[in-house]
């Protein structure tokens, strides 16, 4: 492919508007999921650094707050990766083939 | 387990600390003790993993032809496999070990510190992972040197990718030593040779595809054998945790402390500082990425971040079990005791053997002790590849030779420098032996936030980075980390015996990497040069195709 027949494929593929429709829904997921994975886990650290003893107290025998705390964040990157990784191979992977096919 | 191994495993513990205090002529003498002290069923277990993974060598040896078999196993492997493969890369035998013993120590703050690891996974497939898949081919340089230019921006990926194997690499060669050494009655230099031999037959013969299986293999191995420490221990309590956690509480002499957050966190600095480095140096460990490359499209590379991060939760999980169940089991049974300093025989890091063996007997504790020595290859072998290839692939190929050769002498050149960098492993391996290297998987995940995430992170996202800013901010975030790491507390004072350290932090990400992030920024925004204006004329282009992929498959030169 010559260069400037390079160049005519990246601008045909920036005007499509399958493509403008994926690359909005994708960066908001992708960049709203990675800033909810951080304000969990820096909140979870403050928490941790200014509040410590709310996380003490006892609610069921010797079981603190500490641990479905904890286990929130952890479990909380597990979903957050599947809930991108599930839009991604089907809704997004679907306006890719769409783009795909409708330039090549 | 029989009492007399006991005794030999204790004297080998006493051997330990005697050589941390580099008393030889006691060495010496406990030495002869230490070599009878082998463990049979965990020898038998290791040999049938070693002979396995030999098999798989020999298999993968006959399917490794082209050079893209060699870095990427020809972009063969499922997402299901390659998740295995990257939780078999990032459960290594330190974080078995090592968080388990921060749990049995502390209780609660062990899953403060497992949380910190996977947390960066979120990030890494929001982010970068299907833009890598569809920028690159072998290694992360193809990424940043996609658009930037190629020469400078491949010595930084070489270098940001050999200081971070190196630092990894000997902190798991040294704890591969000091563990052999215990488990097996091993000698703690022929336990790094044998490491370092495994380990280039592995890489140099069946290059990522051996080095894939034997980290699926050790993956399984590991989840299974913790999977089963953890029932036995649930089994113990009748599958009721809260019963585990009232039993720990009423034994450990830190009752109901053990249950909350102590003194992990004394320092808000350093927590905040160790969290960034463990969050983003996960998405710039170069052995972690190269495993993007070995799938054949973006849609099995996120699928096989989902499939590693639910092994890798799912393990934290099971080690956190396996602290409580030691609090219970081990701390309160003599056998596991040294009377004479009231710890755990062989150190805090033998908590979760100990345990295999409260609950399974000898065999369980002989199957661990074979998990940890495979854990250690598979980890070692990922990292040899990873820097092979920054050495065949980035300063060979792309540097040295511009492109032009052929894929042949690449081969030879990437499986001469694995051969280099295992003999290195095995040389700083047995020199590291008695200098404390606590520090070290600290800094090659803060040099890894610092140098290559930032660099990585803006050249796919950002048009206006330029390869100056490019090049200046990541050796910029590189020395920064490195250097800040040198002078704080952990290698000032810990290792070179200063009084005081001349910076006050042991964690430098909080600092070096938005120093590397603006300093990308500032070189790259008074920028004028004709390269600039490549640079960004090139972003168009990229960006198309890390969003869809078009041209990603069979792109044979950028």
């Amino acid at each position: 492919m010559t260069i400037s027949a390079a160049n005519d494929l990246v601008r045909r593929v920036q005007a499509d508007p399958n493509f403008i429709e994926l690359e909005r829904k994708r960066s908001s997921l992708g960049w709203n999921l990675a800033i909810l994975m951080l304000v969990i886990y820096y909140g979870y650290v403050a928490m941790l650094a200014f509040a410590k003893p709310f996380l003490g107290i006892v609610f069921a025998g010797v079981m603190t707050l500490a641990f479905p705390i904890g286990m929130f964040v952890l479990l909380s990157a597990i979903v957050i990766t599947g809930i991108y990784v599930n839009r991604a191979n089907t809704e997004f992977d679907a306006l890719t083939r769409k783009i795909v096919e409708a330039n090549q | 387990m029989s009492r007399l191994l006991l005794q030999r495993l204790s004297a080998i513990a006493a051997f330990l600390l005697c050589s941390i205090g580099t008393a030889m002529a006691a060495g010496e003498a406990v030495g002869q003790t230490e070599k009878q002290a082998t463990n049979n069923t965990a020898i038998i277990m290791f040999f049938v993993f070693v002979i396995a993974t030999l098999f798989i060598t020999f298999w993968a040896a006959k399917r490794t032809r082209s050079t893209s078999d060699f870095y990427t196993a020809g972009g063969s492997i499922t997402g299901f496999q390659n998740g295995l493969a990257i939780a078999g890369d990032y459960m290594s035998a330190a974080s078995f070990l090592g968080i388990s013993a921060l749990v049995y120590g502390n209780g609660y703050d062990g899953l403060i510190y497992s949380i910190g690891f996977l947390v960066g996974w979120p990030i890494i497939v929001t982010l970068m992972a299907e833009r890598l898949r569809n920028l690159g081919r072998f290694t992360f340089a193809d990424v940043i040197s996609y658009r930037l230019g190629s020469t400078p921006m491949r010595l930084l990926a070489a270098s940001g990718t050999l200081v971070v194997v190196a630092f990894y690499l000997i902190a798991q060669m040294v704890g591969a030593g000091q563990l052999i050494k215990l488990l097996f009655g091993l000698d703690y230099f022929y336990a790094e040779i044998i490491v370092g031999v495994l380990m280039i037959c592995y890489v140099t013969f069946g290059g990522m595809l051996a080095t894939t299986w034997v980290q699926i293999i050790k993956a399984c191995m590991l989840l299974g054998g913790a999977t089963l420490i953890a029932l036995l221990v649930l089994f113990h309590y009748g599958f009721n945790p809260m019963a585990m956690f009232a039993d720990a509480v009423a034994v450990s002499p830190k009752h109901q402390a053990i249950m909350q957050p102590g003194s992990f966190v004394a320092n808000p600095v350093e927590t905040v500082s160790l969290g960034l480095a463990l969050m983003f140096g996960t998405a710039g460990l170069p052995h972690i990425l190269m495993r993007f490359f070995t799938v054949s499209d973006a849609r099995e590379a996120r699928r096989s971040v989902l499939f590693a991060t639910s092994f890798i939760g799912y393990f934290y999980i099971l080690t956190f079990i396996i602290g409580f169940g030691a609090i219970t089991l081990v701390a309160t049974n003599p056998d596991y005791i040294d009377p004479a300093t009231k710890a755990l025989k062989g150190g805090a890091n033998m908590a979760a053997v100990w345990l295999a063996d409260a609950v399974g007997g000898e065999l369980l504790l002989g199957f661990i002790s074979a998990v940890a020595f495979a854990t250690i290859l598979a980890v070692v072998s990922g990292l040899t590849l990873a820097g092979a290839s920054a050495v065949s692939h980035d300063i060979f190929a792309s540097v040295l030779r511009r492109g032009q050769d052929t894929g042949k002498t690449e081969m030879h050149v990437s499986k001469a420098a694995t051969v280099v960098l295992g003999i290195l492993a095995i040389v700083l391996g047995i020199g590291f032996e008695k200098i404390n290297i606590a520090f070290m998987v600290g800094l090659a995940f803060a040099i890894a936030a610092s140098a290559n995430f930032p660099v990585l992170l803006l050249s796919v996202l950002w048009k206006g980075l330029t390869t100056r800013g490019a090049v200046l901010g990541g050796f910029i975030g590189l020395i920064a980390a490195f250097s800040l790491t040198v002078m704080g507390p952990s290698i000032w004072v810990a290792v070179l015996g200063n009084k005081v350290a001349l910076w006050p932090y042991s964690n430098p990400a909080l600092f070096s990497m938005p120093l590397g992030f603006l300093c990308c920024w500032i070189f790259s925004i008074t920028d004028s040069s004709a390269r600039a204006a490549t640079d960004k004329a090139g972003f168009d282009a990229q960006y198309v195709r890390s969003q869809t992929g078009i041209g990603a498959s069979g792109a044979s030169s950028h």
